[in-house]
């Protein structure tokens, strides 16, 4: 269906503009190439009227300062990295038309070129452009446009761009003084169809209506506050589950130091940090070596994170902590001591100013979804959280190494009289949690800052992470991380960024003493010994 | 009896922890108020304001070591009562400027003009009076301290749960004095004090005066702390400590027990903070880092745990290489502060005073080997 | 199980249990358990590991709560509704299946610290060593024979040792009811006959509940016995009635 209409619209396009012999005249190159403002302005339109698909190019490269106009009104486009064609033609040129100079423009002329583009857009085969053409046309409410946003309407497929068109149609109706209260009413709802903060601004801002519009326009901005502060919520959880599933990858290597070992790990922010590190070092290697292959860079800094994390976490075990089983407040004091020194250690080689991590390309941007825009980098990042919850959720269950370390969370003495060698498990938990934080900190390094202090400012919330959602659990680290984001979120709008997290904290120290061993307990008598 | 003769020991050698201590403070303001400054032995300002900020963070250590040392309760969030304490004694000094401040407000302290506040916030009340701020110094930690341990302690929350979220009490309260609507200076906190009961701040006597009541009340801690350690209430405690089941099993109520000492830590800790904002001139949001009060665990730690003068020992020792190091190379501290929590708790658990009677005992052992001994005295004995 | 004949006329029990249920994640580890203890009566309690014997003695000390079921002691005081000191004040003593002392304490100040007397937090500050208490913990020392140990630390006695401090720690507090777990894990045999004896002395005041797997020790106790299996009772009497039951000899003394 969508096919043989596009294909009926193309037609349509071809037979509408075949009459009228789509060319651009001599004499609209000659007005272009005169070098006087008002010509220039006739010029313009004469180009834009024309029907002929250079049209859009032609002016296009006037406005972006590429269109040189040489002696006998040859007029030639200029592209940034040197490549010549004849604006009229498309034709390649070898070399510049004699006396070719790029035509200069003044700020009238300016805003005929953008009124023109727009116009010139409105019928462009990318619907993505046509739609972001009416929505300036909605900034704008360029009396000028209106027929231009009626005929583009009248031929417009597209729903979405549809409700562009005829918001901006409505904009347009409603800033004009001499339109009758009628039409100003029926503006009015499809303005309020449109929603958002411009379209409460454009209401806002309307003045001197009958009292009938305003009514209307009451109404409408009351439609609209209900829609944005739905759309809101929507954000606030999106955002609640994006801080969840960061919070999420700090804490679930934490949930498995802390679940198995009974370890309580103060240095975990910094097995974090060494990640980020980790992934600042592969892009600095990348930029000066190899600079194509930037935007796979965190391709490489993953499984490199967990390795280097994971070595110095397995270091660690081996020389010390292992010294210290069974006494888990001297095991938090001595690994406090450790984050301190890892953290200087990191100030001493890399400077204690925050170091630059890209984001590759695939990861900027962001995209629409209803009211809200979202950025690329979040979902990636709720994206790879799943996916490191699914993979450590299959190394527990499927694995031989899992099995071990599940036995040895149940029931430490007897996992050992079974022929477990815990030891051996507890190396390997400890470096599997260890690394995990390291791909933590890949991930961290896209959104915060990449500095000493990087795990500090994660270990107090992945603490609270673990306790609330109870200790040897990874679905409870996961409800956990996931409700505190949320929570976190929701609360910001009221409360305030500081403020709502300090009801979080508040939250969850009553919590604890309610509940002392978080939502998913495992219960038995074993546990208390 | 042996007991009975230990006993006498143990009180001669408190006694020798609270006379030298006071001698030692008397000595260092003669030193500094009556020798001129070309001395060789004169002590300078400079050096009377380190020494009373040392004594400072020792009773704070003391503090720390009642609940660690004797109930074994790792509090994590000291640091925050310190400040607390702090505060209020910061909210006083602030009425004390009075119109000397910048904007001449005889009400209202600078960061509220600043801030266009037109009145003084309720909780502000009260502080222009010296025994209005001297309660508030003791009852706002102790305050906090008792809902937060009668919560926690009557849901058994233990071990490093404890520790944690008493982590999370301090790193809020951070957050909340963060805030410029809090009323208490935000980000600067309180600063700029002029005088103490009258006493300018920035006179020699009156520092000199602030050293020796930090000592003062230093000895007066200790004394307290002794009293109870060797007291029935003390022993219950390190029952606690050992076997907090059996405790419970033979009819004590360890949560009782558990809020009494935490409380009373608690106010002792914020009158360490009253002491030390005077002597530093600032208080602020700081004070609340959860690094501070870690650090005040491994004073203790590296003192010796469970022993009243170690904690001492141990506040005033890192304290003195901290600023020495500090001076020296300062990159190096966090480097040699984390290395000391390592080797304290890898190879000197009992600390400096646990171990070193037992290294003496060992030497005194190889000497007099030929000798037969009496029967082994015990340690922890009447 | 135990079914009283005449209420009013029987003396109260020190212990009663009726159709108490505790379960761990759908785990039932007593599943409708009663047991009757008269005043003075010494019980011991056996059964296969896992068979609720551990479970019962934390729901009668008020460390676990029953999911259903009553707990009475002396016949009226709900044990359910009361926490684990406020039952130790009432008189019920309980000795750890690992031997539980306060190990830098001395033996002598473990006694001290779990005399009946003063349990508040102020009342302890300021309580000093009374001659009755003296007397009373040199009484005790001699009954577990701790005497030469007295000025030694709880963490330097011997496992034996710490057993009977454990058991004089019990004592020091007068309890009407005792409840011993596995006295004799970890005894010579010479040990475990002395224990055997000790607390056959300790019966003649007191009321006692003894927990052990070391069926010598249970024989050696001549006492009625409750046969523990899957959180209920199995068997209840005399020793030698029970072995010859056939479902005891199934599950836990075998063939």
């Amino acid at each position: 269906m969508r096919l043989l209409a596009s294909l009926l619209f193309a037609v349509g396009l071809i037979l509408a503009a075949a009459p009228a012999r789509a060319e651009i005249t001599a004499d609209a190159a000659a007005k272009l190439a005169s070098g006087d403002y008002d010509k220039i302005i006739v010029g313009i339109e004469l180009v834009a009227n024309s029907g002929d698909p250079r049209a859009i190019a032609i002016i296009q490269a006037l406005s972006d300062g590429k269109l040189l106009a040489g002696r006998g009104d040859t007029l030639t486009i200029e592209e940034s990295d040197g490549t010549l064609s004849d604006a009229v033609t498309g034709a390649a040129l070898d070399a510049k038309p004699a006396e070719a100079k790029a035509i200069r423009l003044n700020n009238k002329v300016r805003r005929s070129l953008a009124a023109m583009l727009g116009r010139l857009n409105l019928i462009d085969a990318d619907p993505a452009r046509r739609r972001a053409a009416a929505e300036a046309v909605f900034k704008s409410r360029d009396k000028d446009s209106l027929a231009a946003i009626d005929a583009a309407l009248a031929k417009e497929q597209d729903s979405g761009v549809r409700l562009s068109l005829a918001a901006a149609h409505a904009a347009i109706i409603l800033t004009d003084s001499t339109t009758g209260d009628a039409d100003k009413v029926a503006a009015v709802a499809v303005i309020a169809e449109r929603g958002g903060q411009d379209a409460k601004g454009l209401l806002a801002s309307l003045s001197d209506l009958s009292p009938q519009v305003q009514a209307a326009v009451t109404d409408a901005i009351g439609i609209i506050d209900t829609n944005l502060l739905a759309w809101s919520a929507v954000q606030a959880v999106y955002y609640g589950i994006s801080l969840g599933s960061v919070l999420l990858l700090a804490a679930i290597g934490l949930a498995i130091t802390f679940g198995v070992m009974g370890v309580i790990n103060m240095a975990h922010g910094e097995m974090v940090m060494l990640g980020a590190y980790t992934t600042f070092v592969v892009q600095e290697v990348i930029r000066q070596n190899i600079p194509g292959l930037f935007d796979y860079s965190l391709i490489f800094a993953v499984p490199l994170a967990f390795l280097v994390a994971g070595a110095v976490g397995m270091a660690i075990e081996r020389t010390m902590i292992r010294f210290l089983y069974g006494r888990p407040l001297e095991t938090l004091l001595m690994t406090f001591g450790l984050s301190l020194m890892l953290q200087q250690a990191i100030r001493t080689l890399f400077g204690a100013s925050n170091r630059e991590v890209g984001n590759p390309s695939w990861m900027s941007g962001s995209f629409d979804l209803g009211g809200l825009s979202l950025t690329y980098s979040r979902l990636y990042i709720i994206l790879f959280a799943i996916a490191v919850f699914v993979a450590l959720m299959l190394v527990l269950k499927r694995t031989a190494l899992g099995l071990q370390m599940r036995a040895v969370t149940q029931n430490r003495r007897m996992a050992a009289s079974m022929g477990i060698r815990t030891n051996w498990v507890d190396s390997f938990t400890f470096g599997i949690g260890s690394g995990v934080a390291g791909i933590a900190g890949v991930a961290l390094s896209q959104i915060d800052n990449v500095s000493p202090n990087l795990g500090q400012g994660y270990i107090i919330d992945s603490f609270m992470v673990v306790v609330f959602g109870g200790v040897g659990n990874l679905w409870g680290t996961l409800v956990g991380a996931l409700s505190l984001g949320i929570v976190n979120k929701l609360l910001e709008p009221f409360a305030g960024a500081v403020l709502g997290k300090i009801i979080v904290l508040v939250v969850l120290v009553l919590f604890i003493q309610r509940r002392p061993r978080g939502l998913f307990p495992i219960k038995g008598r074993f546990v208390d010994s | 009896m042996i007991a009975r003769k230990l006993a006498g020991q143990q009180h001669s050698l408190a006694l020798l922890v609270v006379a030298g201590l006071l001698g030692l403070a008397a000595l260092i303001v003669v030193l500094h108020l009556a020798l001129p400054a070309d001395s060789a032995f004169y002590i300078s300002s400079y050096a009377v304001a380190l020494i009373g900020k040392y004594l400072c963070f020792a009773l704070l250590a003391l503090a720390v070591d009642l609940v660690w040392g004797y109930v074994g309760i790792l509090s994590l969030g000291h640091g925050a009562f310190f400040a607390l304490g702090g505060y209020a004694m910061g909210m006083y000094l602030m009425r004390q400027i009075g119109t000397r401040g910048v904007y001449g407000d005889p009400i209202l302290p600078d960061f509220m003009v600043f801030l266009n506040w037109k009145e003084l916030p309720w909780y502000w009340f009260g502080f222009d009076q010296f025994w209005f701020a001297f309660i508030m110094i003791m009852a706002a930690p102790g305050l906090l301290a008792f809902v937060f341990g009668y919560l926690a302690f009557r849901s058994r929350v233990t071990g490093v749960y404890l520790s944690i979220i008493t982590q999370a009490m301090t790193f809020a309260l951070l957050l909340a004095f963060f805030r410029n609507d809090m009323g208490f200076g935000g980000n600067n906190g309180l600063t700029d004090f002029k005088d103490l009961l009258g006493f300018s701040l920035a006179e020699d006597a009156t520092r000199a005066g602030l050293l020796f009541a930090s000592a003062v009340v230093l000895a007066l801690g200790f004394i307290a702390c002794w009293a109870i350690a060797h007291s029935r209430l003390g022993k219950v405690l390190v029952a606690i400590r050992d076997a907090e089941s059996r405790t419970r099993f033979i009819g004590y109520r360890v949560e009782q027990y558990k809020v009494l000492i935490f409380t009373l830590s608690a106010i002792m800790a914020g009158v360490a903070g009253a002491l030390y904002v005077p002597q530093v001139s600032i208080i602020n949001p700081s004070e609340f880092a959860p690094t501070n009060s870690i650090e005040a665990v491994v004073w203790v730690a590296v003192g010796g745990r469970g022993t009243l003068f170690g904690a001492i020992l141990g506040g005033i020792l890192v304290n003195f290489g901290k600023t020495l190091l500090t001076n020296a190379l300062p990159e190096l501290w966090l480097f040699a502060l984390g290395g000391l929590f390592i080797v304290v708790t890898l190879f000197m658990p009992k600390g400096l005073v646990g171990t070193a009677p037992a290294a003496l005992a060992w030497v005194k052992g190889r000497l007099h080997r030929a000798k037969p001994g009496p029967a082994r005295p015990s340690e922890a004995g009447e | 199980m135990t079914i009283i004949d005449d209420p009013a006329a029987a003396p109260k029990p020190v212990l009663y249990l009726s159709g108490v249920t505790v379960s761990f994640d759908g785990f039932k580890a007593l599943n409708d358990l009663s047991l009757l203890i008269a005043p003075g009566e010494m019980r011991a309690v056996i059964g296969p590991n896992g068979a609720g014997k551990t479970t019962m003695m934390d729901v009668i000390t008020g460390k676990t709560r029953p999911d259903q079921g009553e707990v009475f002691f002396n016949g009226d005081v709900d044990l359910t509704k009361l926490d684990e000191a406020s039952i130790a004040s009432l008189g019920i003593g309980r000795k750890f299946q690992k031997p539980t002392v306060f190990e830098s304490h001395t033996v002598w100040d473990n006694l001290l610290l779990s005399l009946a007397g003063p349990r508040g937090p102020f009342r302890v500050l300021f309580a000093r060593e009374t001659a009755a208490e003296r007397a009373r913990i040199e009484e005790i020392l001699a009954t577990t024979k701790l005497e030469a140990s007295r000025d030694r630390l709880g963490a330097e006695l011997s496992h034996g040792q710490k057993q009977w401090l454990e058991i004089g720690m019990l004592l020091a507090q007068e309890p009407a009811l005792l409840l011993v777990d596995e006295p004799v894990a970890g005894m010579t045999d010479a040990e475990t006959e002395q224990t055997a004896a000790l607390l056959r002395d300790i019966n003649r005041t007191r009321s006692v509940v003894v927990v052990e797997h070391d069926m010598t020790f249970v024989r050696a106790l001549d006492v009625k016995v409750t046969v523990l299996h899957e959180g209920s009772v199995l068997a209840e009497g005399p020793l030698d009635q029970v072995s010859a039951n056939e479902r005891v000899i199934e599950v836990y003394l075998g063939r």
